[in-house]
Order: C-alpha cells, then sequence, then structure tokens
C-alpha cells in the first residue's frame, strides 16, 4: 500500500506530457484516420481509388521509386563513411562525426536552397559545366526525380549513419586484426567479418531511412518544382488546394499504416529507443 | 589506425571523402553567393559585397519574422522541456516494463510524418479556435519537441546513480525536495541537451506552419519557402548563411555541455 501510494506520485510525473500528447497529438491523428473513411460519405469509398485512381497510383509509385532511390544509395554512401568513421583513431573521429552532425541539425530549408542555387538551368553547376565547354545546352538538374533524390539522399545520408556507426562501434576490432594476422586479405576480413558484423545496423538504418523518406515533404516539394509529386506534397493539394478531405486524409493514413507496419515487420532488428537515442548521443 | 593496423582500405576512403564533399559543399556554397554584388543568385563578379546582409537587417519583414520564430521557439521550448524532463524522470523511476507504452507514445513526433499530423491539426485546431494563433504554434512545436527532451534527460538518468534517489527519500525527503535538490541538478546538462534540440525543432518546423497560420503568425521558415517558390533572391543566402552560424553555435554549445556531463 504504502509502495503503491509512493508510486503514485511518480506516475503523476507522466501526466503532463501524457495530457499534452493524447489532446493535441494523438487526437488530431485519430481524426485524420476517422475523416478517410466518414468523408464525403461513410465507407471505404476512399480506399477503393487507391485501385481505380490513375492519379494516386502515379504517385504512390513515384513516392516508393524515389524513398528505394533515396534509400539505397544513403545507405551505400553512409556505410562507406561509418566503416571509415568506425575504424578511425578516435582524435579523427571527432572531426568525421561533425561531417555528419552538423548537416544533420542544419535547416532542412537551407539546405533546398543551396541545392536550387547549384542546380537550376543558371545555377552554379550549369555556369560551371558551360564555362568550361563541357555541355552547350542547360543539364536540367532539378525540378525532377534526379533533383528530388539528390536532395534526399543529402538529407537522409546523417541518418544512416548514425545507427550504422552505433553497430560498428561494438564491432571489437581486434576480430579484424585478428582475421588479418590468420592470413585473410584485407577484401576477406571485411566480407567475412566485418560486413556480417555490421548488417544490423544496415537493415535499421534502412527502415530509419526509408520510413523518414515515405512523408518526407519540405525537400520534394522544393527541387520537385511542383512537376514530380510525391506523397506528402500530393496531400497537402488535396486538403489546401482542392479541399478533397477524404483523398488527402486516406493517403495520410495509408503512408502511417505503411510506416508502422514496416516498424512492428523490423522490430526485432531495429530498437527504436536506441535508435533516437543513438541519434543524439 | 586502431586495431592492430586495421584501416579502412582505399576504396572505402574514396567514397567517405566524396561523400563528405557532397554533405558539406552545397551548404557551404551559400557563403559566396550570400556575397554577391549581383540582384541575383551568383558568385560575386567584382568585389564581395555585404549589401544583402544590409538588406536583410533593414527589412522589416525578414527581422519580424525572425523576432517570431525566436519568441514561438522560446515558448515551445519551455513548455516541452518542462512536460519532458518530468515524463523522463517518472518512466525512469517506474522502470522500463510499466512505462514502456508511455515512452512509445512520446517518440510518436518522431515517426508519424509531420504532413499527416498537419493535416489533422488544421481541422482539430479549428475547432479549437487555435488557428493563425501564436499558442496554436506553440502547442504544436511544444507537443513534438517532446520526444528530443525525453531522449536526452532519458539518456543522462541512465548515468545516475539511484540510490541516491532512495537514500534521499529513506532520509524523509518529500517527492518535491528529492526533485529539486538531487536529481534535477544532476541531470541539467541533459535537460539543456534536450532544450537545444527542442529550440532547434521549432525554430525550423514548416509543415504545421503551412497548414495552421496565415497572416498573423509567419515565421522565419515560413518566410524562406515564400522566398524560394517566388523570387530567388540573394538576400535568401543571407539568411541560410546566419542560420547555419546560429545552428553550429548551437551545436558547440551542445557539445560543451556533453563534455561537462562526462566530466
Amino acid at each position: 500500500m504504502n509502495a503503491l501510494r509512493r508510486d503514485a506520485g511518480w506516475w503523476a510525473l507522466l501526466l503532463p506530457a501524457f495530457l499534452l500528447m493524447t489532446v493535441l497529438y494523438v487526437a488530431p491523428i485519430v481524426q485524420v484516420l476517422a475523416i478517410s473513411v466518414t468523408e464525403p460519405q461513410p465507407g471505404f469509398g476512399n480506399y477503393e481509388r487507391l485501385l481505380t485512381n490513375a492519379g494516386v497510383q502515379r504517385v504512390i509509385g513515384t513516392t516508393l521509386r524515389v524513398c528505394a532511390m533515396t534509400t539505397a544509395l544513403a545507405l551505400l554512401l553512409g556505410y562507406a563513411l561509418s566503416y571509415v568513421i568506425a575504424l578511425a583513431r578516435p582524435a579523427v573521429q571527432r572531426y568525421w562525426l561533425l561531417v555528419v552532425l552538423v548537416p544533420l541539425w542544419i535547416s532542412v530549408l537551407v539546405r533546398a536552397f543551396a541545392w536550387v542555387t547549384l542546380l537550376r538551368q543558371q545555377g552554379l553547376v550549369n555556369q560551371g559545366l558551360q564555362a568550361v565547354g563541357l555541355v552547350d545546352e542547360p543539364l536540367r538538374l532539378v525540378w525532377n526525380e534526379f533533383g528530388i533524390v539528390v536532395g534526399m539522399v543529402h538529407y537522409m545520408v546523417p541518418y544512416a549513419v548514425l545507427p550504422m556507426l552505433a553497430g560498428m562501434r561494438e564491432i571489437d576490432p581486434r576480430l579484424l586484426a585478428a582475421a588479418r594476422g590468420l592470413g585473410a586479405s584485407r577484401r576477406a576480413a571485411f566480407l567475412r567479418v566485418f560486413l556480417p558484423l555490421s548488417l544490423p545496423g544496415l537493415v535499421a538504418a534502412g527502415v530509419l531511412v526509408f520510413i523518414f523518406s515515405l512523408g518526407f515533404y519540405i525537400t520534394p516539394a522544393i527541387l520537385g518544382g511542383g512537376k514530380t509529386l510525391m506523397a506528402a506534397e500530393w496531400i497537402k493539394l488535396q486538403i489546401l488546394d482542392l479541399v478533397r478531405w477524404g483523398m488527402g486524409t486516406m493517403l495520410a493514413t495509408v503512408l502511417v499504416v505503411a510506416i508502422l507496419a514496416t516498424l512492428v515487420l523490423f522490430s526485432r532488428v531495429v530498437d527504436l529507443n536506441r535508435l533516437f537515442g543513438g541519434a543524439r548521443a | 589506425m586502431t586495431g592492430g593496423g586495421h584501416g579502412a582500405g582505399p576504396l572505402a576512403r574514396g567514397v567517405a571523402w566524396t561523400t563528405a564533399l557532397y554533405l558539406l559543399l552545397p551548404i557551404s556554397i551559400v557563403v559566396p553567393v550570400s556575397l554577391t554584388d549581383q540582384r541575383f543568385l551568383s558568385l560575386p563578379y567584382h568585389a564581395p559585397s555585404l549589401r544583402h546582409y544590409a538588406n536583410l537587417f533593414t527589412s522589416e519583414a525578414w527581422l519580424g519574422a525572425v523576432w517570431q520564430s525566436f519568441w514561438l521557439a522560446l515558448a515551445s521550448t519551455v513548455l516541452a522541456v518542462a512536460a519532458g524532463t518530468l515524463c523522463a524522470i517518472g518512466c525512469w523511476r517506474l522502470g522500463r516494463r510499466s512505462s514502456e507504452a508511455v515512452r512509445a507514445l512520446m517518440l510518436l513526433p518522431l515517426i508519424i510524418p509531420s504532413i499527416v499530423y498537419a493535416v489533422g491539426l488544421y481541422r482539430w485546431f479549428g475547432k479549437l479556435d487555435l488557428l493563425d494563433r501564436f499558442l496554436g504554434v506553440t502547442l504544436a512545436h511544444a507537443v513534438t519537441g517532446i520526444p528530443y527532451v525525453v531522449i536526452t534527460v532519458s539518456a543522462s538518468l541512465a548515468a545516475f546513480d539511484p540510490r541516491l534517489e532512495q537514500a534521499a527519500r529513506g532520509m524523509g525527503a518529500s517527492l518535491g525536495q528529492t526533485l529539486r535538490w538531487v536529481i534535477l541538478p544532476r541531470i541539467a546538462p541533459g535537460i539543456a541537451s534536450g532544450a537545444i534540440f527542442a529550440f532547434i525543432h521549432s525554430w525550423d518546423e514548416l509543415v504545421m506552419v503551412l497548414f495552421i497560420t496565415s497572416r498573423d503568425v509567419f515565421t522565419l521558415p515560413r518566410k524562406i519557402w515564400d522566398g524560394i517558390n517566388e523570387n530567388l533572391d540573394p538576400t535568401m543566402a543571407a539568411v541560410a548563411v546566419l542560420l547555419v552560424v546560429f545552428t553550429v553555435l548551437l551545436l558547440w554549445a551542445d557539445g560543451e555541455l556533453r563534455r561537462r556531463r562526462e566530466s
């Protein structure tokens, strides 16, 4: 009884955050799910459009394609970066970490703006290429899928590095030394010792980058220039410009379900607490 | 190289260096562009010029947006830190098992895309009459800032010896006294870290703002967004440079806090 009463005080500490979260976060999101089956009329009419409406299907296709490319590239670049960081001397590691952490926290708008400055028709890259004489016509580097992928990979590499690096740091470096000492080449030591041990981190990073990419709004909206639509921008269009709440909330619900399903599927490999804790530690 | 002389091979090093340049160069390009002497986005033609910075600091629209964002970020950070810290302490003391669900709930805003939340908020705040109001944006940013605080505070609690708390309670300290004199001083650097990240979160947040504000609340990200979509003038590059400097300073402060926590 005494213990119970003492614990009550600790439970009370959870209350402010719990109330804020349920009333101001969970409730609006539950409402989104509710609207998707009640407007314009009750039923699953909005979801039937997934099967019949070519517009929605195209948006989902684009989203999945861009997310898959982004995830693959971010993992590839991030893996090499994490590998080099994990094997570097501690003094050097600090500088490498800055390379990852500074971009991570710089405003996504600033980064999208920088890419527009570089990649647009009169941008610095095209000017440079034309000045050197490599191309006659400016290349179309932005306001298409190419631009979106360049910007999104740039955003996602740090998120790919953090979970992979956390995993790689737990690998005992003496294992690699032992493999080399026993006569394995650098390649063999990597492929047969390091790579298998780093796989859980790789999968975690892949899941994280993929679910972040799925609902990403700002970078695709700016670098896609309204021509290449991904899920988040399409939802915004439905709600704010076309006022078709049913359709907008339907795709929003699909997005949430897809993300939660991915997480549940991989929950054995991905420890969320550690993942997000690791992202700032 | 560590690990008995095993370092990364030339291929991995090459890719890592290329990636580092890819991550950093585009961000640093805004520095020369902000110093251009032209009226459009370009490198300086003749000599570097500070006219776009002058333009920024005399523009009421830009300064107004900066101040609105600043006060919003401050207010929402205070709220997020208060709620998040208490919650992290409660979860820590109650143990993983019983508070697992609460912790998962607190991390939701990191997982669910902000576009989904923004859509819901648009309708919800319409009912509560919070659209285009300072209070509305503060609440939205505070709620979504809580996860950052919960994570950093939990991390510093993990290094805190629970026997200290038990000793304090055993000697008759109330819950409030234990919090104030035993727990909070120990985890202060973690709280400050959380505050920094909650602040950056609100300061940068655009998606919710696009849905729940129109004229009265006009934040800096909103102003940048309009600038990118309407007229790409070099004042934007000056804003970008100042934002980068500001973020780097906050990160540096966080690094210092971490070092203090570890020593």
